[in-house]
């Protein structure tokens, strides 16, 4: 491995040129229904930093050592070396996923009330935003090791919470201009989103 | 009477309430599978095979399932039945599959399966729910099928793989057609969802506040 730069790569790659809602249409159900007010959206997006940083390394342990090709080895009987569980992947990501999200939140409400407070009612909702588990099959896709995942994970979080944020600002904005009556809220969203989208493909090249 | 109610779920979910464009559901997979149009009708086909599939269950058991937990047990069902489309897909259509690549799987995510689970299949009957979800999978078919035949067509100027646009009439032949390159990228497709949501909402005359 060389090093760190090699991290920052998939971190700077993961944010600006593979973002995970720009490039890759994920969440885009939370990130249309929340971005109408800067502050949930900031919320909603730290929340996600937050368990996607914790859900794709979890997942990536229970894909190495329970449900990959051949990970069942370290149990040492005789005929589970061979046995292949990947097709459980999707079932036993979403659960540990709502769990991770309902363990974060018991101990948010013990350890930090004000930071419960305020992410409180977006951690259910993490539960089922595609961001999430699509961080999770991506990573088995792209074969990441351990630190990439978890490097990926949160990453994949810090894009999401850029592309909310300046959405959540842009309509702001937007409230005090004159948009036609079919095209206000999601239609105009939509070709914002496309706006920012486009911005954000001026990045792809950057390579360190 | 009870004929005409089950038009009902099953015809306005395709325009008046399209799950897309009216109810903001689904709007990861519309945009991400519609590049070309094998793909959107594969998907769509997925899709409306898991939102029947899941309604009926989910109807079926409503009644057992304690309402603290059922986000957890709906997702169970969800995601019993996107695996199982999974593993049909990689064993028929295994090219395909390859380019959906993680999107098949993020049915169990997809809004427009847990929304109508929560919202009509906990309160009514079997029968109704599956007109519901078949409504509702064709609605979201429709629009994806649009997108991305609007996407292949200008993108890559074929339809379903077929040249549709005459070859003569390309710049490199001597012609002045080109390909919209941009209509293959990300930023197309909000584009032209954009523009149908907007199209959609005029003809039907809803504003949003």
């Amino acid at each position: 491995m060389d090093g760190w730069t090699h991290y920052l790569s998939l971190a700077v790659e993961t944010i600006f040129i593979k973002n995970i809602l720009l490039a890759y249409f994920l969440g885009m159900c939370s990130f249309l229904a929340i971005s109408r007010k800067v502050e949930t959206s900031i919320g909603l997006g730290l929340a996600v930093i937050f368990v996607n940083g914790i859900t794709v390394p979890a997942n990536w342990m229970i894909r190495e050592f329970l449900l990959g090709p051949g990970a069942l080895s370290w149990t040492g009987i005789a005929g589970l070396g061979s046995v292949d569980l990947s097709f459980l992947n999707y079932i036993v990501f979403i659960a540990t996923i709502a769990a991770m999200v309902q363990l974060v939140e018991m101990v948010l409400d013990k350890v930090s009330p004000t930071l419960y407070q305020s992410l409180g009612i977006f951690l259910p909702l993490i539960a089922v935003n595609c961001a999430i588990l699509g961080s999770s099959l991506f990573m088995v896709e792209r074969d990441y090791d351990f630190l990439e995942s978890a490097v990926f994970g949160a990453s994949a979080g810090v894009g999401f919470f850029l592309a909310i944020v300046t959405l959540a600002t842009m309509r702001y904005k937007l409230k005090y201009s004159n948009v036609p009556p079919g095209l206000r809220g999601l239609g105009i969203a939509m070709l914002l989103t496309g706006l920012i989208s486009m911005a954000y493909m001026s990045f792809s090249g950057i390579n360190l | 009477m009870a004929a005409k109610g089950s038009l009902k779920t099953v015809v306005e979910p395709l325009g008046i309430s399209n799950p897309i464009t009216r109810q903001v559901l689904g709007i990861c997979s519309a945009l991400a599978v519609t590049v070309k149009l094998d793909t959107a009708l594969v998907m769509s086909g997925a899709l409306i095979f898991v939102l029947v599939g899941s309604n009926a269950l989910v109807s079926v058991f409503r009644n057992l399932i304690p309402s603290r937990v059922r986000i957890i047990v709906m997702l169970t069902i969800i995601a019993t039945l996107v695996i199982f489309i999974d593993q049909l897909l990689k064993a028929y259509l295994y090219d395909i599959s390859k380019q959906l690549s993680v999107f098949v799987g993020l049915i169990i995510t997809n809004c427009i399966v847990l929304g109508r689970a929560e919202a009509f299949a906990l309160k009514n009957g079997v029968w109704q729910s599956m007109l519901d979800g078949f409504g509702n999978g064709l609605g979201y078919g429709i629009i994806l099928v649009l997108v991305a035949a609007m996407r292949e067509l200008f993108g890559s100027g074929s339809l379903l793989g077929v040249q549709v646009v005459p070859l003569s009439l390309y710049a490199d032949q001597g012609g002045w057609y080109m390909n919209n390159g941009l209509m293959l990228l990300a930023p197309g497709a909000f584009f032209v969802l954009g523009l149908l949501i907007w199209l959609q909402r005029t003809v039907t005359g809803y504003t949003e506040e």
